[in-house]
Formats: structure tokens, sequence, C-alpha cells
């Protein structure tokens, strides 16, 4: 009977999932799509503790749902409708697409089908479990982040510093909102502390429950933005040197410890038994902080000392090729 | 349990399609942005889908890990892509 009722609400979860999912990629209001976009994001974030993946719950709700939200109704500005000039695709187009996606489900599909029950999927999750007393923490996606496929989370660090740096490369900062109305700033000053706190529980709790320094430093990264939405110009007391600094600790920190972990064991990002849970949460601040500020600078759009990028038309002989 | 972990997985496919569909049919950025995040929501779904073992068993971590890595590169993919799109706009302008 339980069962039953269980199998009903997943079915109810993963109905409203592709309802919304297919009406956010139809719609043509696109504020619509992007309020629509937040939803989804949130009703992911359940299906995620539905299928006990509490981390990435956390994770969705705010990065996927909220900061991913803010950066692109942030966007909508940039981008004026074309009105009705936009070019459409062909009738022809649009079947053969149609088409495409429907075989392509349905090869999917039966693949899975086939194959679901007959893959042995306990296999690396054993072995997760039966090193984890080895691994410095106790919460097995930490484990798995910052021990057993440290390279991963590195490399993932360095490609959210490439994103931010192309972005600083290739516009000025957007311009500021005005200071906000009583209500919202009295709002702030509730919620910036509490995101903080949260921010940095989140952080330490990672090391034994769900969270980490992703969700932290999603979490600090909001606190800025919704800061910057309320007129606070987060970027102006901010130095440029200070804000390399803060950009390049994660990476910088987390390279640094695997390069001394080589001098001492041979082998790059190999823990010290005994030293692995403190060298996890050293790097997990350095990465919330550098996370942090990726985030908030991808939502402000560029260096907040007002440097713009070199623009064709300032260099004559380029613009001259452009129009010959 | 396997009937559960089914229902996920073949809706997350289902999502992947819808947004890759998406993706291919519109013309203008944002809205392609917002399909190819949906079509990627539908990988992570499938993944999570496999990686969950039944109401009483811990799941898989290593799916969980790579997600997890997955949802920070997509928001910095996101935003790269409205940065160049926000410089496209700005060199059309000019």
């Amino acid at each position: 009977m339980i069962d039953l009722l269980w199998l009903m609400v997943d079915a109810l979860l993963v109905t409203l999932l592709l309802i919304l999912g297919w009406i956010t990629c139809a719609s043509t209001d696109i504020k619509r799509g992007i309020t629509l976009f937040t939803a989804f994001g949130l009703l992911l974030a359940l299906i995620w503790a539905r299928l006990r993946a509490p981390d990435l719950a956390l994770a969705e709700a705010v990065i996927g749902a909220g900061i991913s939200g803010a950066l692109l109704l942030r966007a909508i500005n940039d981008h004026k409708p074309l009105g009705s000039s936009t070019p459409q695709r062909s009738a022809w187009m649009t079947w053969s697409i149609n088409l495409m996606a429907l075989a392509l489900f349905c090869v999917m599909s039966w693949s899975m089908w086939l194959t679901l029950d007959q893959v042995d999927s306990t296999r690396l999750s054993q072995l997760v479990l039966s090193q984890l007393d080895d691994s410095g923490v106790s919460n097995p996606v930490t484990a798995v982040l910052l021990n057993f496929r440290a390279y991963d989370t590195l490399l993932e660090l360095a490609v959210v510093l490439t994103a931010v740096l192309a972005i600083l490369a290739l516009s000025p900062m957007r311009s500021a909102f005005q200071p906000a109305g009583v209500l919202l700033t009295g709002m702030l000053r509730w919620l910036v502390p509490v995101l903080i706190v949260s921010a940095g529980y989140l952080l330490w709790v990672g090391a034994h429950a769900p969270g980490g320094a992703f969700q932290a430093g999603a979490m600090l990264a909001a606190a800025m933005i919704l800061l910057h939405q309320g007129g606070y110009h987060s970027g102006s007391g901010l130095n440029l040197m200070l804000l390399r600094v803060l950009l390049v600790i994660g990476i910088a920190l987390f390279v640094g410890i695997g390069l001394v972990m080589m001098l001492l064991n041979q082998s790059f990002l190999d823990y010290s038994p005994g030293w692995a849970g403190l060298l996890i949460l050293v790097i997990e601040t350095a990465a919330t902080v550098s996370i942090a500020a990726a985030l908030t600078l991808a939502f402000v759009g560029g260096r907040p000392d007002g440097w713009e990028p070199v623009t064709d038309s300032s260099n004559p002989s380029n613009s001259a090729e452009f129009n010959s | 349990m396997i009937s559960q972990q089914l229902l996920y997985a073949i809706a997350g496919i289902g999502l992947f399609t819808i947004g890759l569909r998406a993706t291919l049919l519109h013309q203008q950025l944002l809205p392609r942005l917002l399909s190819l995040n949906v079509c990627g929501a539908g990988v992570f779904l499938t993944f999570i889908a496999i990686a969950y073992q039944g109401p009483d068993a811990v799941a898989d971590p290593v799916p969980h890990a790579l997600v997890l890595t997955g949802i920070v590169v997509a928001v910095s993919a996101l935003a790269m892509a409205v940065a160049l799109g926000r410089r496209l706009r700005m060199l059309d302008d000019e």
C-alpha cells in the first residue's frame, strides 16, 4: 500500500516535471520562460531530495533555480526582442527535428529498459563506502569530491575560473541598480547575515552531512547578488588586486596542497593519513571564497573598476577591414 | 525499486529530448539557453536515477559528485554564453 502511494507521488512529480520542462522550452515570452525555469529548478530540487541526493537538492535550489534565474532575468535587457522579423525554421526543418527527437527518445528509452537491471551499479558505491574511514570526512559525496576524485573538482574550479576570465574580458560591468526602497533594504538587513551564517554552516557541516563548498559558495554569491540588487554597489569597495586573489585562491591552494603532498607522498593530491580532514576543510574554505567571487562577477557581468574592453571602432584599420 | 529507477531514468531521457528539440528549433539566444539547460537537467536526472538504490539503501555517491560538478559547470557556461551574447549585441549597436 505504501509502495503504491510512493509510486503515485513519483508519477505525479515526473509528470509535473515533464510538463514544466515542455512549457519552459515552448514559451515565446522570455520573462515567462525564465520564471517557469526557476519553478522547474525548484521542482528538480524536490526530486533530488526524493532520490536521496540531498547535496544535489541544496545545490539545485541555490544554483539551478536561484542564481541561474537571476542571471537570465538580468540578461533580458541585453536582447531586445527582435519583433516579428525573427526568422522561423521552415516546416520541413521543424518536422525533421521533431522526427529526430522522437526517434532519439525511443532508441534511448529502449536501451535504458534493456540495460538498467543488468548493470551492477553497486560496485562503485561499495568501494566508496568501504574506503570512507580513510578519507577524513564521513559524508560520502564530499569524500568523492575532495578525496577520491579530487582531480575532477580541481579541473572544475579551473573551468569556473576560465569562464569568469572570459566574462571579465568580454564586457564592462552592468549598470548598477537604483538604491532600494525601505521594504527591500529592511529585508536585506535580515536576509544577508542569515545567508552568510548559513553559508558558513553548510561549509562546516559538509564534512559529515549534506553540504559543502559548492553550496556554501553559491549561498555567499546569492547574498552578494541580493546586495547588488538592493543598490549596494558591491564592487566599489573591492580593489582589483583583492578580487584577483579571491578568484584564484581556491585553485591555487588546491594545486599548492597537491604539490606539497607530491613532495611528501610521491603522488599528486594524495593526502597524508590523519591530515586529510583538515586539508579538505582548508581546500573547501578557499574554494567557497573563489566560487562565491566567480558567481558574483558572473552576475555583475564585468570588472567592477569600470574598465571596458577595446571595441573594433577604436581601431581604424580593423573597422576599415570590416567595412570593405 | 527498479520500476522507480526506470520511471525517473526515462523521464530524464524525455527531458533531454524535449530540451534538445527546443534548442534546435529556437533562433534567439535566451530561449535557446533555457532549452539547453532543460536538456542538461535531463542528463542529470538520468544519472541520479541510476544511482538510486531504493528507499533503504545508500545511493551511489559517485554520480552525485559528478552531477554536483555538472551543475556548477552548467551555471558557468550559462554565464559565459550570456556574456558572449551581450558582447555581440554591443557590437551590433555600434
